[in-house]
Parts: structure tokens; sequence; C-alpha cells
């Protein structure tokens, strides 16, 4: 009797997987899109593709702004056995295919014309050799100046467009008892406030030898000198307890007044929102100090691995899910930043996004879309975070900025080799 | 009679050697095989993947070339020394003073152990709590009305290693402590007796007869504590994550974010085998010396 109901389930089992694996053709996604509003995002692109019959296998991996992700993407590519298809960071796209583990978007990407929607500056990661080799599903603005907007009107104070503005304004904040800038001490946060530094005291040109090419010359210039001080300076306007703190918990204190400003990307609108805030009315958006004009950026890509004969068809429709509009304004609707296409009209996004909508037309216009060094988009790893660590160095030390600027040039150099 | 005797002999000769050799197996490729694949990657242009192609001994010079190694190298020294000796001390304290025939020792040994049954990862965040000036300690005595007292070591660059040996030290002494017992318990009654109808004062008995003995205990927590040391990465890791900037960096946190994050795989690779070198540097003598006394 047993056996045999134990038989029965063991044929049923078989039976069920023989029926699914038959029925539809699956997807493995690897992704770090794990928090509520972002993994409800992504089910949208889940029906979209039930929809045609794909069955997409989940396969999330949070932590460490992706870190954990690509982690374990590296080992599945080396065991010979990666997903699908993997979200992934620009610098990572070329990495990757580089590497030569890409699958090619091309045919894909010219039925459905991306190259005349999508910005050139991402097209410029999104391709390799003149293949699409990834499709982008987002755009994010990281050089965002965050105002909280009672305290500035209780104090009488503009938002600041230059970094003197900033400084002026600040040194009022402080002297009223207001913490002026919120901010968490982790070496992409110090980072991503040094991008807005560079970009704001540099201007696009200078953000692109410096930062992007790694010139040596723009590394060891007297701007660049010049942003270590307004990196001292800004060291001067955040709170005693800011070390390690999370970025949100930095936006938190923004939100309840402890803190007047932050810099920080579009991400922080989510918390704003949960807090019951309207960005742009309660919370002010604008261009970092200096930064109007120009467009840093950072976007998450979905690339394909894994590309066999039998998966090409699936993961074409993948792709093409993925930059389908409806996609692309859900998903961003939630995520805070602005679609990857630039040919979906902003009427349903909040006051910040439109203005980013306006601004990066403007920054695409000016060859100032530029991609965000503590984001991904500007420099290998290995430099990336051979700058990360001389800016955190410096912002958490009484380091001079003349070293700072000796010890920078050094570290990209050695980690060029 | 005399062909199923040697077969019977064979298979008790055999036995014993089929049973390991699984095991043995496993070790041979998941350890020293991987611990060759490292090595040989040390000498390697490896970056995001694992590459073939040798360069020679350039990582090792690169290595010792980074900053960041230096600052990973002189915070394990500090951590290193102060985190045995201090564990030492304490285990060895407490366990003396746990043997003077206690009421409830039972129970406040368990409490004493107890931190030791925590992950590493448990006590960081929970230490980081503790030691955060906003909501921790100095929150709290400045809540009762000591308003000038300061203890942010974890928010100072110069101090923050030292809270993460505070978190370490209160997770293991515990261990240490049941070690030196069952030491002290090993040790022969009667010689004490005669030590102390002798005339020898408490202090004397323990410095001169006590503590000697208790070399095997000590040997094995130094061996025990060291390698701990060397690896130590989850601790760091959930407790200050190598922060403020790069203060508390370690040869662990070093390896992992060379590795997997910076995509500059031969130079972690590099720092692996330092790391293996040192702890085989610390363990290598302790085994020759244990297999000599042994034969």
């Amino acid at each position: 009797m047993t056996f045999k109901k134990t038989a029965g389930i063991l044929t049923g089992a078989a039976l069920g997987c023989a029926a699914t694996a038959a029925s539809a053709q699956s997807v493995e996604v690897l992704h770090w899109w794990t928090a509520g509003g972002e993994a409800a995002a992504l089910n949208v692109l889940k029906e979209d593709l039930a929809s045609k019959d794909i069955d997409w296998q989940d396969m999330p991996v949070a932590g460490g702004a992706g870190e954990a992700a690509s982690t374990a993407l590296k080992a599945r590519v080396t065991a010979g056995n990666p997903p699908t298809a993997a979200q992934l960071l620009g610098m990572q796209v070329r990495e990757w295919a580089e590497a030569g583990a890409l699958g090619d978007l091309t045919s894909v990407a010219e039925e459905e014309s991306w190259g005349d929607v999508v910005p050139a500056a991402v097209q410029e990661f999104a391709t390799h050799d003149g293949a699409w080799v990834a499709a982008p599903v987002n755009i994010h603005r990281p050089n965002w100046l965050w105002i909280n907007a009672k305290i500035f009107e209780e104090q009488g104070l503009e938002p600041p467009t230059t970094w003197e503005e900033f400084n002026a304004a600040a040194t009022q904040l402080q002297e009223a008892g207001i913490t002026p800038l919120a901010h968490g001490g982790q070496p992409w946060q110090d980072t991503t406030v040094f991008d807005d530094v560079v970009l704001g005291i540099g201007g696009p040109d200078f953000y692109r030898s410096a930062i992007i090419e790694g010139d040596p010359e723009a590394l060891s210039s007297e701007t660049m000198v010049q942003v270590f001080d307004q990196m001292r300076t800004l060291r001067g306007f955040v709170d005693e307890n800011f070390s390690g703190r999370d970025w949100n918990l930095a936006t938190a204190m923004l939100l309840n007044g402890e803190a007047a400003m932050q810099l920080m990307g579009d991400w922080a609108k989510g918390e704003i929102v949960r807090a019951d805030m309207v960005p742009g009315e309660d919370i002010l958006c604008v261009p970092a100090p200096g930064t109007d004009g120009a467009y840093l950026f950072n976007t998450d890509f979905f690339a394909l691995f894994d590309v066999s004969e039998d998966n090409r068809e699936t993961q074409q429709e993948l792709a093409r899910s993925v930059m389908s509009p409806e996609f692309q304004k859900e998903f961003n609707l939630v995520k805070g930043s602005i679609p990857a296409r630039t040919d979906i009209p902003g009427d349903d996004f909040d006051a910040c996004a439109q203005t980013a909508m306006e601004d990066i037309a403007e920054a695409q216009e000016n060859d100032a879309l530029l991609g965000s060094l503590a984001h991904g988009h500007a420099q290998t790893s290995a430099v990336q975070r051979a700058i990360f660590d001389v800016v955190t160095e410096h912002f958490n030390s009484d380091m001079s900025s003349e070293d700072a600027v000796e010890e920078l040039q050094i570290a990209v150099e050695s980690a060029q080799m | 009679m005399d062909r199923s005797r040697s077969a019977r002999d064979t298979m008790r000769d055999l036995l014993p050697r089929l049973v390991l050799s699984p095991t043995v197996a496993l070790i041979a490729i998941f350890v020293y095989g991987f611990i060759a694949f490292t090595t040989y990657l040390s000498f390697t242009d490896s970056r995001m993947l694992p590459s073939y192609d040798l360069v020679g001994a350039g990582n090792y010079t690169r290595l010792f070339g980074l900053r960041t190694w230096d600052i990973a190298l002189t915070n394990l020294a500090i951590f290193g020394t102060l985190y045995i000796a201090i564990c030492c001390a304490l285990g060895l304290g407490l366990a003396i003073l746990l043997d003077q025939k206690i009421r409830a020792e039972g129970v406040i040994r368990t409490i004493y152990l107890y931190p030791m049954a925590l992950s590493f990862i448990v006590t960081g965040v929970a230490w980081k709590w503790i030691l955060d000036p906003g909501i921790g300690i100095e929150a709290v005595v400045q809540g009762w009305g000591w308003e000038s007292f300061a203890f942010d070591w974890i928010k100072d660059r110069d101090m923050a290693i030292y809270t993460i040996v505070i978190a370490a030290v209160w997770q293991t002494s515990g261990f240490v402590m049941a070690m030196f017992l069952a030491g002290l318990r090993g040790i022969d009654g009667e010689m004490l007796k005669a030590a102390q109808i002798d005339g020898a004062s408490t202090f004397a008995l323990y410095r001169r007869i006590v503590i000697p003995q208790l070399r095997p205990a000590s040997l094995s927590s130094f061996v025990v504590l060291a390698h701990m040391a060397i690896k130590s990465y989850d601790l760091v890791v959930a407790l200050t994550n190598g922060g403020p900037g790069t203060a508390t960096e370690v040869p662990a946190t070093f390896m992992y974010s060379y590795t997997f994050t910076r995509n500059q795989m031969g130079i972690g690779a590099a720092s692996a085998v330092v790391m293996l070198m040192t702890v085989a540097a610390i363990v290598v003598p302790y085994l020759y010396s244990e297999l000599r006394e042994k034969s």
C-alpha cells in the first residue's frame, strides 16, 4: 500500500516535471532587486514573459549593491554554468563583453531601433565592438542635491547653485544648530560626493579627462587640489557620527529635519515617498552645486549569458520585454530613476523625474552626459576602488589636499597595471 | 585454511584504507588542490576571471607596495597581539576563579561559554550598536547625566581597531577559559596538597606548580586564537566594514575585496598565499613539537 502510494507520487512528480519542461522555455535571471518596490516592478517583467509562455526562474542575490551578485555570477561563469541573463552595471557590461561571455542582441536592437531612443552615452556601455550586448533598464542620476524645503524657508535660504553658495548656506545652517549635510561615511557615498565636487568645480570636460579617461595631468592638476579642499570643507559640514552610516539613514536625517541637505542619487526618492513626503515640494531636488546642465548617470543593464542556440529565442524575447515602453515606464515609476528610452512621456512621473528628463536632453546636447565613477560607469573596478580608497582615506583623516592628489595619481596608475 | 586466513588479513589491512579514502580524496582536492590552484593563480595575470598566463612574482611585489596591504598587516599585528594576550589572560583568570570549588559553577561556566555559540556576524552587529556613540554606551551614559562622557572609538580611525579587539575578546575568552579549566582539572590534587604542607603560598602555588602544568592548554589556545586572528573576516565586516576610511582593513577583507570586488584576482591570490604562510609559520612548529613528543 505504502509502496504503491510512494510510487504513485513519484510518477506524478516525474510527469509534472516533464510537463513543465515541455510546455515552456525558461530564463534564469540573476539580479539584486530584492527590496519591496523593485521586486514588485520586476513582476511586470515576469508577467510579460509569462504571457509569451516563458517561465521566469528568479535568482536574486541581495547585498552590497550588487557586490554579492557579481561574486555569484563570476562563480557560475567560471564553473561553466552561467545564468541565462544577469543584471550588470555599465563597466561590468564592458568587462564581461571583453571576456567574451555576452550574447549578441544586435538583430533585436536593429529591429526595434533601440539606437534611436537610447542616449548615446548609455549606448556606449550597451554595445561592444559595434554589437549590442546588453539591454538598459533605467537611468539613475547620482548628482542630486536633496534639500529639506522647510528648513531652507525658515532660514531664508535659496538652493545653492555653486559650491561657494553651498558653503555659505551650510555655514549659516551650522550657526543655527542644524547639521548642514546628511552623509554616511562609506566609501561609495564619499565618492558619490566626490563625483559631484569634481564635476561642479572642474566642469564636464575636466570630469571626462580626470575621471573617465584617468589622464595623469588632470589628476594632478590644481583643480584636483581645489576638489580635495572642497571635500575637506564638506567634512566640516557633516555630523560627528557619520562614519559607516547607511545612505537611507542619512536620508532619514534629512526627512525628519535633523539635517538640511543630502548629496545622493535619485533612489533617495523611495525613502521620501515612504515618509509621506512629496519629492520636489517637501524635499527639493536640484542638481548638485555647479553641475547644472551636466548629468551623471548610472544604468542597470540586463546582459545575456549562456548563448547556445536553444536559448537564443527566449533570450531575445527577454531583451525585447526589457526594452518595451510598458516595462520601462512601470519599472522606473517604482525605482525612482527615469526610463532608458527617451521616447517615454514624463506625465505620470514625479516632479524630480520630469526635471531629470529635461536635464538629460539638455546634457546630451552639451555632450555633458557622463558616467558616474561611484556607481561603476567610469573606470574598471580596480581603478574605481583605488580611487575610493584615496577619497575615503582623505575624507576620514587630516590628509592634506596636495598629498591626496599625489596618492590619487599613484593609486590610479598602480591599479591600471 | 591458509588461503582464507591470508584473505582475511588482506581485508583487515585494506578496510581502513577503503573507508578513509573518500575523505582523503576530498581533502586532497578541496583543501590541497585549491591551495595549489590559489598559489598558481598568485603567479598569473588573473583579473576578473582566472587566467593561466604566468607573470612571475609581480603580484607579490605589487602587493607589498600597496598602502592598504600595509594597513591590513599593521592592523593584524595590533589585533592579533592584543586579542591573543587578553584572551589568554582573561581565560586563565576566569578558569582559576571558577576552579575554586564555587557554588553554581555549571551555570556560570555556561554563561561565560555562551558568546562562543554566536556567529561572529551576530557579535559584530550587536557590538556595532553597543559602541555606536549615537545609540550605544556613550548615549546611555550621557543620558544618565554625565554629559561630557565620550566613548566614540568605533568612529575614530586611530581607535577603531581596538573595538574589534573588544568584540573578539568578548566572544572567545570564555572558550579559552574552558580549555584552561580542563587543564586545571587534569592537575594532580596530591601535588598541590604536598606543596601546601610545605608552606607554599597560593600565589607561589599557581606560579610554580599550576601554570607551568598548563603548557599544553596554553599552546592549544595560542594556536586556535592565532589562526582565528589571521582569518578574522566576518567580525570586521559586521562591526566596521573596514572603516572609518580604511582604518580597520585586515588581510582577510583585503583578500576578498581584491579577488572578488576589484577584479585583481592575482593580487588577491598572492595575499591569500601570504596569509596561508603566516598560519603555517605558527601551526607547523606546533605540530612538529606535538608529533615529536609522541614518538
